[in-house]
């Protein structure tokens, strides 16, 4: 547990897999920068790795990173729990930064909650949005400049905010592909600070036997347009039609879970809470009928088209545009339009 | 020879069951009107502890931490095949949060005599944190192996391990004992097996018993607690006895529990409503298909 270091910095943890960061960190560097300089203070980054790590420095300060704790060391070559647990405690420790962001992937749901038992902090896990903002305790004081932690939960039904006055650092997963991705700006400057942890034989509790990356063949995120299909689309063969719609749009297919659960996609294809957070352009929904957690992850696109036999499907409330009618009939009508426009 | 395991184990509502009958006026939802099931990947955790029973031998303890209610998920676990049950429940315990929670748990297992194998749910679906497994883990100073989806060995006192990382795999090995968190798609858990469910639905806590035979009435009247206490020692004879633990019992620190041992607070909840912004219908003809492709272009949404 560290005090509350009203000057402590803003840190988010920068994940890198062999020596490569992904989008995760980039899109923690554009939110930690907004709260950085709501609180007037620095932002910075925490990178470990192996010996290759270091070039990493440079992206990350052009990313939005005033600072970069960089801590390299054979034994941090793969990520382990407690190796990297070591890492971030122990810096934790030593600078008492007053925030931790974390990405809400595979990693960091698994380091941040091992750091936060050790550390005796606060953590939400999963936020879709941060701010900055005042708590008034019930019959207590009023804390100032807290960070709010805002998530879903239960199931997507409410949006929770939480808060942690007492025990600092405020620490938080964030969910990828909410934030947006910072744009570079190579003329920007900053420092890169080397730290020592001892990493000893006993920090690496597993031996890791094999590993297999499996490159994603879809890429939902950096879609303009998605063309999405869920169980209203009635058949594998039917779903045909999405994809023939997609095509003619130059778009991604995206699915809901039902129709990834039917067998009609692939679940690399799905979008939602337990899938990929979208905000394209268009979003055309084909036969989704629009439960929360679908809804979750596709609200924010600029323009959401809805094709739904149903028209009471709550897919229409979100939506910009509707037409209630039968998929079969309603896509290829919609391909022929597209073909024909201009 | 054979494993020990312990299998946390949590009741939740059912979030997936959000229907129409389940919100209310106001747009938001009902909870009270929400079914309570054994939380999905607390199932699968439990069905891999009940493989490596049936597989090396060894025991199966589930505890659960929640309301008297909660011991529904206790008795569906001995259906399936555990051997000991124990609910913890005290009301200095609630509103604890995920870190409060591994504490409390931490407790309850250091209690048990000989553990090799924690087991827990990846996440519960009320809350989706996914941190009181490797929260736990650290509280007990366990090594953790996250995202199992298969046991790929467990033999001379190490475990191997097939974590899906979502962008890939990989298999690990640890020495035991370990926490090991395990994901939905891991197993098939079995269903309640018949002799079972005939055996243990009369599987009992305390905090039940008590509440059965003295209703409305004063548990301390002579004549009701010899009534329970007869109750209680019967049930323990015929091993269909649900432990219950309070915070005394597992000699937690008050101030690591509940609201003080929670540094985490809510400083908002809002429903999501489904709000009715209206949107701009277009008839399923060809026609209409072609005004919404033309107004798609008129605003550059498409171009």
């Amino acid at each position: 547990m560290i005090r509350c270091n009203r000057e402590g910095a803003v840190w988010i943890f920068a994940e890198q897999e062999a020596g490569e960061l992904s989008d995760v960190p980039l899109e923690l560097l554009s939110k930690g920068r907004e709260l950085a300089d709501k609180l007037n203070v620095q932002l910075i980054s925490v990178l470990g790795g192996g010996s290759n790590v270091e070039p990493l420095c440079e992206k990350l300060i052009r990313h939005g990173s005033d600072e970069v704790l960089l801590v390299e060391h054979p034994m941090l070559k793969d990520y382990q729990t407690n190796s990297y647990a070591k890492v971030v405690c122990q810096l934790i420790e030593k600078y008492e930064p007053q925030i931790v962001l974390y990405g809400a992937t595979a990693m960091g749901r698994d380091l941040a909650p091992r750091v936060a038992s050790k550390m005796r902090a606060g953590l939400t896990a999963d936020c879709t949005d941060l701010q900055i903002g005042d708590h008034q305790e019930r019959q207590g004081p009023l804390h100032k400049n807290l960070l709010l932690q805002i998530r879903p939960a239960f199931g997507g039904n409410i949006i929770a905010t939480i808060i942690n006055y007492d025990r600092w650092p405020q620490m938080a997963t964030v969910r990828e592909g909410v934030m947006r991705m910072p744009e570079p700006d190579p003329k920007r400057k900053g420092k890169v600070i080397r730290e020592t942890v001892h990493i000893t034989p006993e920090d690496l509790a597993v031996s890791i036997l094999k590993r297999h990356r499996e490159v994603k063949k879809v890429n939902l995120k950096a879609a303009r347009i998605i063309v999405a299909g869920g169980a209203g689309v009635g058949s594998k063969e039917n779903f045909k039609g999405v994809w023939d719609l997609a095509n003619a749009l130059g778009a991604a297919v995206g699915a809901s879970r039902a129709a990834v659960d039917l067998g009609f996609c692939d679940r690399d294809h799905q979008v939602g809470q337990t899938g990929t957070t979208v905000r394209p352009a268009l979003y055309i929904a084909v036969g989704i009928s629009g439960a929360v957690q679908h809804r979750t992850g596709m609200q924010d696109a600029a323009r959401i088209v809805a094709i739904n036999k149903d028209p009471n499907a709550p897919i229409f409330q979100i939506a910009h545009y509707g037409i209630v009618g039968e998929i079969r009939d309603v896509i290829p009508k919609m391909i022929k339009a597209v073909r024909e426009r201009g | 020879m054979g494993y020990d395991c312990v299998v946390t184990v949590k009741q939740v509502p059912d979030t997936k069951a959000v229907t129409a009958k389940a919100m209310k006026d106001d747009g938001t939802v009902n909870r009270a009107a929400l079914p309570a099931i054994f939380n999905p990947e607390d199932l699968h955790a439990l069905e891999t502890a009940l493989e490596i029973k049936d597989t090396h031998g060894g025991t199966v303890t589930v505890i659960t931490m929640g309301p008297p209610n909660a011991c529904q998920v206790l008795r569906e676990a001995l259906y399936r095949g555990a051997d000991r049950a124990i609910l913890i429940t005290d009301r200095r315990a609630a509103a604890s949060d995920t870190l409060a929670t591994s504490y409390i748990l931490s407790c309850a297992i250091r209690k048990l005599s000989k553990v090799d194998i924690v087991l827990c749910g990846r996440q519960a679906i009320d809350g989706d944190t996914a941190q009181v497994g490797p929260q736990l883990a650290e509280k007990l100073s366990l090594t953790q192996v996250t995202y199992l989806e298969e046991l790929v060995g467990l033999t001379n006192q190490q475990v191997s391990v097939r974590r899906n990382l979502g962008n890939g795999w990989e298999i690990v090995e640890s020495k035991l004992p370990v926490l090991i968190t395990v994901l939905g798609t891991a197993n098939e858990p079995r269903p309640a097996g018949a002799k079972r469910i005939m055996k243990y639905k009369k599987a009992r806590c305390p905090v039940e018993i008590v509440k059965e035979i003295a209703g409305d009435n004063d548990p301390k009247d002579p004549k009701i607690a010899k009534q329970i206490d007869a109750k209680i020692a019967e049930l323990k004879a015929k091993g269909l006895l649900i432990e219950h633990w309070d915070l005394d019992t597992i000699e937690a620190d008050l101030a690591w529990c509940g609201r003080d041992g929670s540094p985490t607070k809510v400083h908002r909840i809002q429903s999501v409503v489904l709000k009715g912004t209206g949107h701009k219908q277009f008839e399923p003809t060809d026609s209409g298909v072609r005004d919404l492709v033309h107004e798609l272009l008129e605003d550059r949404t498409l171009g």
